[in-house]
């Protein structure tokens, strides 16, 4: 029997088990985030991370929305993409450590994490690489007639890139399901904002280009889910591209090992306490009787235990082979 | 055997497979054209060079797809197109355009296999314009081909002339990988036999375009009909050269090459390309670390000087490599 529905959102109505998917979604992305924090101190983690800390609620939210059919396209700061997508919590943790058995073999790293079996065409490391990719899956998409979507995740810092603009045209032009999702955390690498968007307006440059955008709050999940559920709604029904400006923070630096000299004495420790999505999420489901505490700290010690397993798991395994220094630059060569 | 000129047998291969193979979509600037226009002409271009027409009217807009000038936008959407399961063409109306793009080719598509851990392929084939000779200035006659040769994760396609673009065209199309398709503007309206039916010229295999004994001439695009022109020539002094057209510079078939000077001795390498860090730089490389002793004289390289490329007649004339050149060079090979 199925469960009816306990939090009617405008246009999807959340069940008991989608509420609990998405508490777990987020979760699972916070400790992954905090715990590597803590592991890349040990300098066991090669190159250098980006971590997704404090934005859980905008993958996720997006992310609830899509199936393995549809497409995102993700940025540096990629980690929270890949799993509310669905990618393998350990293979993730193992490609993070340069591990043969990596989601993509050790070969990727961080920035470099793909599962297309899952619709996860990659993070990237190129500021603004991303976007005209999602664009192309979103032609892939309308040809095939099938209802999918596209979904290219930015940041502040890339909504000032050419390649972004470009991208976001050729979209309005072809009228293709792509929706551009814009985590505007205040900060592109150590400059603000505030600085570097000359209008200060994400959304505002996205309808000058020809497409609806709306802002939300990227700490409500609930926000980026109703926003979303109506944006993914008309891409799906061929009405075009979309985007949605979700105001949000990060609890870390740009990359780990940022000295974050940018940001306010306590800024990140205000945050933590003014602006944590999770917790945010645990006061509204507890407070409107949806979910029992319980079931969320039980939530908790599963995903803790998940963590530990990865990195567990991430640590024993081996390195790639020698030989894979020279296997898949081509198909056949 | 039906003579056909280079545009019509690339445009042969794209209709050909396009039939065949529905996941081949074509886009760019004007590969239609008359979009937005006035004059309700939906093709009114068919590709500035003419080598998509047709292609709107029989397989419709989803699959022809007419783009704004963007051009990162239409790499970065033939890339991401590819890993959703298409098998894009994406033109560049002019290879020097990849300087607005060249993001999309070399960090993007070329470097998606190996990154993913061979967990995707990125069938995107890019179609460039290129080469000088047509007094279109600085930004719109370069080859540029040497500079993405270096890329590893791309194939490099160079043909020159009807018959072998269309069968590598036809390669490119059923392969798997990204491919650089440069297409010497000169050479369009260069004609030869070219069958109806589809075939396939596999990538890294050179072509011996002449064969001689004196001499190994490597030429690639416009500079292979320049060489053989020079070679004529020679000819009557009793020199004799084999020609090689390598087709393709990544994967590039070094060994015809060394097997070819191992018999001469002389090498002469003809690259419409500037000279440094070039494919003729890289040929003559090749040839010093693997091939040093059958060499009898040093290596002749032809080339176009380290400029951009010049507007006036007299100044382009010469910055491409002439006939005369090349007769030059390989005299001076032979002196040694």
């Amino acid at each position: 029997m199925a469960t009816p529905p306990i939090h009617p959102t405008t246009l999807a109505p959340l069940t008991h088990e989608q509420l609990l998917r998405a508490y777990r979604q987020m979760k699972t992305i916070r400790e992954f985030e905090e715990r590597l924090h803590v592991e890349i101190q040990t300098g066991e983690i090669p190159g250098f991370t980006h971590l997704y800390s404090g934005q859980e609620a905008v993958a996720v939210g997006v992310c609830e929305l899509l199936s393995d059919a549809d497409y995102i396209v993700s940025t540096h700061r990629g980690h929270g993409h890949c799993i509310a997508k669905g990618c393998d919590v350990v293979g993730m943790m193992k490609e993070i450590y340069g591990r043969h058995d990596g989601l993509c073999k050790g070969k990727g790293g961080s920035m470099h994490i793909a599962d297309f079996d899952k619709g996860m065409l990659g993070a990237n490391g190129i500021v603004g690489g991303g976007q005209p990719l999602a664009v192309g899956a979103a032609i892939a998409c309308r040809n095939r007639g099938d209802g999918t979507v596209s979904i290219a995740f930015g940041g502040d810092g890339s909504s000032n890139q050419g390649t972004v603009f470009e991208a976001m045209n050729l979209a309005v032009v072809l009228k293709v399901p792509a929706l551009f999702v814009w985590e505007n955390n205040g900060y592109g690498e150590h400059t603000g904002a505030d600085y570097s968007v000359g209008s200060r307006d994400i959304a505002g440059r996205c309808r000058g280009f020809g497409m609806p955008a709306e802002v939300c709050d990227g700490s409500d999940f609930f926000a980026v889910f109703e926003t979303m559920g109506r944006m993914v709604s008309r891409a799906r029904a061929g009405e075009g591209p979309a985007a949605i400006e979700a105001r949000i923070t990060r609890f870390f630096g740009h990359f780990e090992g940022d000295p974050q000299l940018y940001r306010a004495k306590d800024e990140t420790k205000r945050l933590r306490e003014s602006l944590d999505c999770l917790k945010i999420f645990r006061a509204r489901v507890t407070a409107e009787g949806w979910l029992e505490a319980g079931e969320l700290d039980a939530i908790d010690s599963e995903v803790l235990a998940l963590i530990d397993r990865a990195v567990a798991e991430a640590r024993a395994s081996l390195p790639p082979a020698e030989a894979e220094l020279y296997a898949d630059v081509y198909a056949e060569y | 055997m039906p003579i056909k000129s280079m545009r019509d047998a690339i445009n042969d291969a794209l209709h050909l497979e396009m039939a065949r193979d529905p996941s081949i979509i074509v886009l760019g600037e004007d590969v239609s054209g008359g979009a937005g226009g006035t004059s309700g002409e939906r093709e009114a271009s068919g590709g500035i060079f003419g080598v998509t027409k047709g292609l709107l009217p029989r397989f419709g807009d989803h699959r022809v797809i007419d783009t704004p000038i963007s051009e990162s936008a239409i790499i970065g959407a033939a890339g991401g197109a590819a890993l959703a399961g298409l098998r894009p063409v994406a033109e560049l109306m002019f290879a020097d355009f990849v300087g607005v793009s060249l993001d999309q080719i070399f960090n993007q598509l070329a470097k998606f296999r190996y990154m993913f851990g061979g967990k995707t392929n990125c069938p995107a084939v890019i179609r460039l314009a290129m080469g000088a000779g047509m007094n279109m200035g600085a930004q719109h006659s370069q080859t540029m081909y040497s500079m993405l040769t270096s890329v590893p994760g791309l194939k490099v396609v160079i043909p020159s002339n009807a018959y072998d673009a269309k069968g590598l065209m036809i390669t490119a199309l059923r392969g798997n990988d990204p491919v650089l398709f440069f297409e010497h503007k000169a050479l369009y309206p260069r004609k030869g036999e070219v069958p109806d039916g589809a075939y396939t010229i596999p990538f890294g295999e050179a072509s011996l375009v002449r064969e001689g004994e004196h001499v190994t001439v490597v030429a690639l695009a416009r500079m292979v009909p320049f060489a053989e022109k020079a070679i004529d020539a020679l000819a009557k002094d009793g020199i004799t050269c084999d020609l090689i057209d390598p087709r393709t510079t990544s994967p590039m078939d070094e060994d015809t090459i060394l097997e070819s000077v191992e018999n001469t001795g002389r090498l002469v390498v003809v690259d419409e390309s500037n000279p440094r860090c070039s494919v003729a730089s890289d040929i003559a490389g090749m040839v010093a670390a693997r091939g040093f002793h059958s060499l009898k004289a040093p290596v002749q390289l032809v080339t176009a000087p380290h400029t951009p490329v010049p507007f006036a007649r007299e100044l382009e004339r010469a910055y491409v490599p002439s006939p005369t050149r090349i007769e030059a060079a390989i005299r001076a090979v032979m002196k040694d």
